[in-house]
């Protein structure tokens, strides 16, 4: 089997669609066709873009140009993380607990991925490291956003019940661990979810990507099962990470709760 | 047994106040709404970031962890806050306090905190920190909720608790009568400062 190559009238055609749903929304009054037309010609442009680049990394296998991508992407990831939380950390607290617990995770995770598991040639080959990396980083970042934001409204709706504890002579530890916990499941839950539900109610799309580009179901199962489980690790570490992090920028050197240092 | 110092404390409303109650004596705080009582109480506490020292007898509070602190010196904010189910919960596991002394029932530690009322809230709060055994007391309005009979039962607890202690209290209260009752002295919040008021 080879790859169907699709020409630019297919595109299209399928961007008729679009169209004709902005339409119907115009027709409807719903409000959202500007947002329709703008989000998707954004798909349009990034892909393409990242299509672009990714060939040129490819023509040009170099260390350095997959380390200066691998960081912009982080970079990316730590403002996506920032973006989503209502309630956000003062100064470069909010960035830095994202991006860090991001670096800590999902690189480590891609650097095992690489040169223990899968093992191109060489190592940092892009069409491997740019991939699993951009997998890993975008499924962390969600799930560190979810429990980063959940730990921070908590925290705020339940000032009282955190000092009450710390009244008592509580640590801040203690005063915090319940609250913590939660957050920590929420945002690892969606991933547990989703392993779930692999293969039965959807079908992942890198699998399916890798099926359309002509691979053996059986192999892209196998690539489909790597990815998960490496996510799903990324994902729990990484919100550990910050979760730890960002609970304990919450409280001072005495151990007071400080919500001035949220905005 | 010991005694509250306060030195060059600033708080929000508060500027460079010095303070000092004795082990075993009570003394009256009150002052118009937002004049800063509860924020002077949360800072002796140290819950809130200020400017002062603090001492409980002789220990100097910069010298001592923070929970180590709180222990000793207890606040007993306005409203009570709870984060577990049952009553009991709250208490440490050997506790040997009288319940029936504010009026309720022994087996008030199994009750659920969603069903119990304000005034059994604070009540129960009340008997929690004592629990920790504080060598210092700072009350908040702590019969803003209660009736007669039941104010009566807990300044008669915090008289006896103090004496037996020889616990350092101070109390704020709004009601002119219970402050002569409850406190040897007060002190008013007036522009910013301290006032002493005696009575005789």
């Amino acid at each position: 089997m080879e790859l169907i190559r699709l020409g630019i009238g297919d595109l299209a055609l399928a961007s008729c669609l679009i169209l004709g749903l902005a339409l119907l929304s115009w027709r409807l009054r719903l409000g959202i066709e500007s947002q329709l037309l703008i989000n998707s010609s954004r798909t349009i442009v990034q892909l393409t873009l990242v299509g672009l680049v990714l060939k040129f990394l490819f023509d040009n296998a170099n260390l350095l140009w997959v380390i200066l991508l691998c960081l912009f992407m982080l970079g990316m990831a730590g403002y996506e993380v920032q973006a989503r939380q209502q309630h956000r950390y003062r100064g470069g607290w909010g960035y830095g607990i994202g991006t860090l617990s991001m670096l800590l995770s999902s690189f480590t995770i891609t650097l095992f991925a690489l040169l223990i598991l899968v093992g191109p040639q060489p190592w940092y080959a892009p069409q491997y490291s740019i991939t699993l990396l951009g997998m890993l980083l975008g499924n962390t970042m969600s799930g560190i956003a979810i429990a980063l934001n959940q730990l921070t409204q908590s925290v705020i709706s339940q000032r009282g019940v955190i000092e009450a504890q710390l009244l008592l002579g509580r640590d801040w530890n203690e005063a915090i661990s319940e609250l913590r916990r939660q957050a920590l499941r929420s945002g690892v839950i969606p991933i547990i979810n989703a392993m779930a539900a692999a293969g039965i109610i959807s079908l992942p799309g890198m699998m399916t990507g890798q099926i359309l580009a002509g691979s053996p179901p059986l192999e892209a199962a196998k690539y489909q099962i790597l990815i998960m489980l490496l996510i799903a690790a990324g994902t729990g570490f990484g919100a550990v990470a910050a979760v730890w992090l960002a609970s304990q920028r919450l409280f001072d050197e005495r151990q007071r709760l400080r919500l001035d240092r949220l905005t | 047994m010991s005694s509250l110092t306060l030195h060059h404390f600033t708080t929000v409303n508060l500027h460079t106040i010095a303070l000092q109650v004795a082990s075993g004596e009570c003394v009256a705080l009150w002052g118009a709404s937002g004049s800063g009582k509860s924020r002077l109480l949360r800072a002796i506490a140290d819950l809130d970031p200020h400017h002062g020292e603090a001492w409980c007898g002789e220990l100097q509070r910069s010298q001592l962890p923070a929970p180590a602190w709180r222990q000793r010196v207890g606040y007993l904010p306005a409203e009570s806050h709870w984060w577990s189910p049952r009553v009991g919960d709250h208490f440490p596991a050997t506790c040997d306090l009288d319940l029936t002394r504010l009026g309720l029932e022994q087996a008030a530690l199994d009750w659920e905190i969603a069903r119990i009322s304000s005034g059994e809230r604070q009540r129960l709060a009340l008997l929690r920190m004592l629990a920790q055994r504080p060598e210092v007391l700072l009350l908040d309005e702590a019969t803003a909720n209660l009736d007669q009979e039941n104010s009566a039962r807990v300044e008669a607890l915090i008289a006896d608790y103090r004496s037996q202690q020889q616990a350092a209290v101070l109390w704020v209260s709004h009601d002119p009568q219970q402050r002569r009752r409850i406190a040897q002295r007060g002190l008013e919040i007036v522009a910013n400062g301290l006032q002493e008021v005696t009575w005789s």
